[in-house]
């Protein structure tokens, strides 16, 4: 060997190292575990939180959440304001530009044409689109040029970022999907399955509620991520198993949704292979107070407002059941560390959450006992209150979980002591949070007199969710049982937030009417929120760069994610 | 024996259609909704949507009927166009899931070997197994061995797959780290190295698996070896002066099989439901996992179509278990 050849050799790998520190697939194969298996890779066709997560590995939209919950750009140069003159002053249009250059992974290049097919996809009435709620309002996108899109609103929308911003809103081909618009989309199964997408993976194999591999996208905009060339995102079993394989045996490298008992999941940390990771996002465990009497006497009539409920409409009442339960020990027992007990139906974002409810964090029985007393209920000889005939006597219904049921146990004895008769039920999930009309067990129904469960809001922005409870939006048997105001509270004053709130664009005057909305339920004890979940993931001591978040999916930053060396 | 087959296949068909029509109402009635895993953000009415996106608008005589022609005019000809490349069933709507929207038999078609090479493989072993412990502990009654079968055939039938299968897990995945705890259903046996992999990790569903049929199947070889071991012609056998291993493993072994090939046969189609429980353990994700979460997530279709391929091969196969029993006993005939 020449001393020539010696030196070309030694300069070529000079040349090649740093190039090989962070290059494309450098890091080999990741493991990530969803318990619950994808069962498809188009989340417009599900709504379903591991679709959208599998689904986020492939396709993007134009800008998303991080995990602070701000809006940052994705496959766009800026993210449009009214400051930077891409939201118009009459907050009814927005201009989204696409940067130069972003392909898909098919190498052709993404256009404002795929934004608006993608617009057209999911509002086609046929076509089952889960998502169509994020199009909501929007009349029009136009293409004045390749990179350009203008999604022009109906009405003014004082936050514009529903459509194509965050997980749920992903662009999809128009080239690929222009046959499976409406009634078709049911069928597309090869384009369901392997969907061509903007994002740092491609689908290699989907196999439905099974596993699905990813290999790293060719085209994908950084020639140097992702770092893993191949991914294998698999399905089945449950919780325990998938905490059990991140954090005890090592064998995969990221789990998703662990609600497990607290003293497993730090048994299972405590093996030291993985570590737990969670966030906050606006989950809210919660009993829902009914003001209707659900009775079967009251006829057709049962449970709308035209029949009130013959005690829980007296505020007295409502409160002393708020004040006799112990929030901090009810989460911690149920939820450990990743729970936090809370008096907000609105407790996240940070910027939203109110401080003037804080004092439910405290119970008082004895306090509770006052007021009942003060509001006439009496002991009969059976301990139980009661007052005209009336006998404080509940029906508490929730879904069947084993946290959920320690709950129930637990409020149980504590409204006991109050004098008040309860009575638990719980139903099984599919059937609780089905919305079949005809089930009187849904929890939508709600011919109980007290239910709990958990409900959330996606994206960072709390209107449609405060807005759930104006009176319209009572489940009634006219509108098939539909609607989110479960406690069918109604009052003028809070209708009257709502409609200020869906005209208003100043982020200070919108946060002080949020936090004026979940005040205005908190005090009138229509909703008892009791714990503030997180959410709750695990990831191995060798994977890098994950950062949880809840405002957008878990795999939204996945390209960043690295093999620690 | 073959007017008899042809009379039970043709009876068959009746009873086919009618176990179908109540699995189909029996899911209708149940007031579960396809929707309920969808998240509460999706408002109602895009809920309401996306079921009639699904045909679940539809009277019942129409779904069932549409469920009929697809099941049995449609699917035959998709097999019928894989099989020779033709072009029948082009464009016509087969069984569709309403979880993934794609044809439920690629599913399964998909899942069976899975559940095959798992629950087969256990159930193959659970035999084997058990044939030489029925045989042995009936010849030594009341023997150490036999009190030693006795008591593992109590743990196969009484201790549960979630449990075993979990504690096999703990010792042999987490403590001592030999076994992996999740089955790569992706893993392609293409070497001696991969071979050895798929041998790992099938190791402890087959294990778990085999116990019970092991249980179960020493049980009934042991009761008809020792029904058959007090019979005359045992007696005879041995005053011809016949060796002991002639008497026993020839004359004896061969009547006491009767009962048991019955019962070895009725527990096929059992293979082919999968294991719900043991593949759920073990992530092994083959007809019995896919069964369960059709179940949780309300996919009508779904269901409706794996539990009636399970009332096809049950059928079936009691058929084959009393033709089975016509070949193996001169005695018995059936016309």
């Amino acid at each position: 060997m020449t001393i020539k050849a010696i030196l070309m050799g030694a300069a070529c790998s000079f040349v090649i190292a740093p190039a090989a520190m962070a290059e494309r697939g450098s890091d080999g194969h990741l493991n990530i575990i969803y318990w619950q298996a994808p069962s498809t890779m188009n989340n417009y066709l599900s709504g379903g939180t591991k679709e959208m997560d599998a689904a986020s590995m492939v396709l993007e939209p134009l800008a998303r959440y991080d995990e602070t919950g701000a809006i940052v750009p994705w496959l766009v140069d800026e993210v449009p304001t009214v400051a930077n003159g891409g939201v118009s002053e009459d907050l009814k249009t927005i201009t989204w530009k696409i940067s130069e250059g972003i392909t898909w992974s098919d190498g052709t290049a993404l256009t404002s044409a795929d934004v608006k097919f993608t617009w057209e996809y999911c509002t086609n009435p046929d076509g089952g689109c889960a998502n169509s709620n994020y199009y909501e309002d929007v009349v029009s996108v136009d293409t004045p040029d390749a990179l350009t899109a203008v999604v022009t609103f109906g009405v003014p929308k004082p936050f514009p970022y529903g459509p194509f911003v965050g997980g749920n809103t992903n662009i999809i081909q128009a080239a690929q999907f222009a046959e499976c618009v409406g009634a078709k989309a049911q069928e597309c199964t090869t384009e369901n399955f392997n969907p061509i997408g903007t994002g740092p993976f491609m689908v290699d194999e989907f196999r439905p509620n099974d596993v699905i591999t990813f290999k790293a996208n060719p085209n994908y905009r950084d020639p140097n991520k992702p770092s893993f060339a191949t991914v294998t995102f698999k399905g089945g079993g449950d919780a325990t198993a998938a905490g059990r394989s991140v954090l005890e045996t090592g064998e995969f490298d990221y789990a998703w949704n662990l609600q497990l008992a607290p003293d497993v999941l730090s048994n299972m940390e405590a093996a030291g292979k993985g570590k737990v990771i969670s966030g906050y996002g606006s989950s809210v465990e919660r009993i829902m107070v009914n003001l209707t009497d659900v009775r079967p006497e009251a006829g057709d009539e049962r449970g709308t407002v035209a029949k009130p409920h013959p005690f829980l409409t007296d505020i007295k009442v409502r409160k002393a059941l708020s004040m006799a339960i112990d929030r901090g020990l009810l989460t911690e027992i149920g939820y450990g560390a990743t729970g936090k007990p809370t008096c907000n139906v609105l407790p996240a974002p940070a910027i939203y959450a109110s401080s003037a409810n804080d004092a439910c964090l405290v119970q008082d029985i004895a306090g509770a006992n006052a007021l009942l007393d003060e509001a006439g209920y009496a002991r009969g000889g059976d301990g139980i209150r009661a007052k005209d005939g009336v006998k404080l006597s509940v029906l508490y219904q929730t879904s069947t979980n084993a946290v959920r049921q320690d709950y129930q146990a637990l409020v149980k004895q504590w409204w006991g002591e109050l004098g008040v008769e309860v009575e638990l039920r719980n139903i099984s999930a599919s059937v609780f949070f089905g919305s079949d009309p005809g089930s009187n067990d849904t929890f939508q129904k709600f011919f109980a007199d007290v239910e709990m469960y958990t409900n959330n809001f996606s994206g960072t922005d709390p209107e449609s969710y405060m807005g759930g409870w104006k009176c319209d939006q009572a489940p009634t048997p006219d509108n098939q049982w539909q609607g989110n105001n479960m406690p069918r509270f109604c009052t003028e004053a809070y209708d009257a937030l709502v409609a200020e709130m869906a005209v208003t664009g100043d982020i200070d005057k919108r946060i002080m009417l949020a936090k004026a909305m979940n005040d205005t339920l908190m005090q009138a004890y229509v909703m008892l929120p009791i714990t503030h979940r997180s959410d709750v993931s695990a990831r191995s001591n060798t994977l890098e760069g994950v950062r949880m978040n809840v405002w957008d999916t878990e795999t939204w930053n996945v390209a960043d994610w690295t093999r620690a060396k | 024996m073959l007017t008899f087959t042809i009379r039970r296949l043709l009876l068959a068909v009746p009873t086919l259609l009618f176990i179908s029509l109540v699995i189909f109402l029996l899911l209708k009635l149940a007031p579960n909704d396809p929707m309920a895993q969808v998240p509460l953000t999706v408002p109602p009415e895009v809920k309401e949507k996306m079921r009639e996106a699904l045909g679940l608008g539809a009277p019942i005589h129409v779904q069932y009927y549409k469920w009929l022609v697809q099941m049995f005019w449609i699917e035959p000809q998709v097999l019928i166009d894989h099989m020779t490349g033709s072009t029948f069933a082009e464009g016509k709507l087969r069984v569709i899931s309403w979880q993934t929207r794609s044809p439920v038999m690629d599913i399964v078609v998909q899942r069976i070997p899975q559940t095959l090479w798992v629950v087969g493989m256990a159930y193959l072993v659970g035999v084997l197994i058990a044939i030489p412990i029925g045989i042995y502990s009936a010849y030594k009654q009341y023997s150490i061995f036999d009190q030693i079968g006795t008591f593992i055939s109590m743990i196969g039938y009484s201790v549960p797959p979630f449990f075993s299968g979990v504690l096999m897990i703990v010792i042999f995945s987490v403590l001592l780290g030999w076994f992996p705890s999740i089955y790569d259903t992706t893993l392609v046996v293409d070497s001696w190295e991969s071979f050895g992999k798929q041998l790992k990790q099938m190791i402890m569903p087959v294990m778990v698996l085999a116990l019970q049929t092991t249980a179960q199947i020493s049980r009934f070889m042991r009761a008809s070896m020792l029904d058959n071991l007090n019979q005359d012609y045992v007696r005879t056998a041995r005053a011809k002066g016949l060796s002991e291993q002639v008497v026993v493993m020839v004359h004896v072994l061969r009547n006491s099989m009767i009962p048991v090939v019955t019962v070895i046969a009725l527990g096929v189609p059992a293979i082919f439901g999968g294991a719900i429980i043991t593949e759920q353990v073990f992530k092994v994700n083959g007809i019995g996992q896919l069964l369960i979460t059709a179940i949780q997530a309300n996919d009508l279709p779904m269901v409706q179509t794996l539990t009636f391929m399970f009332a096809i091969l049950i059928v079936l196969f009691n058929l084959i278990a009393d033709i089975m029993y016509g070949i193996l006993d001169p005695r018995i005939r059936y016309d």
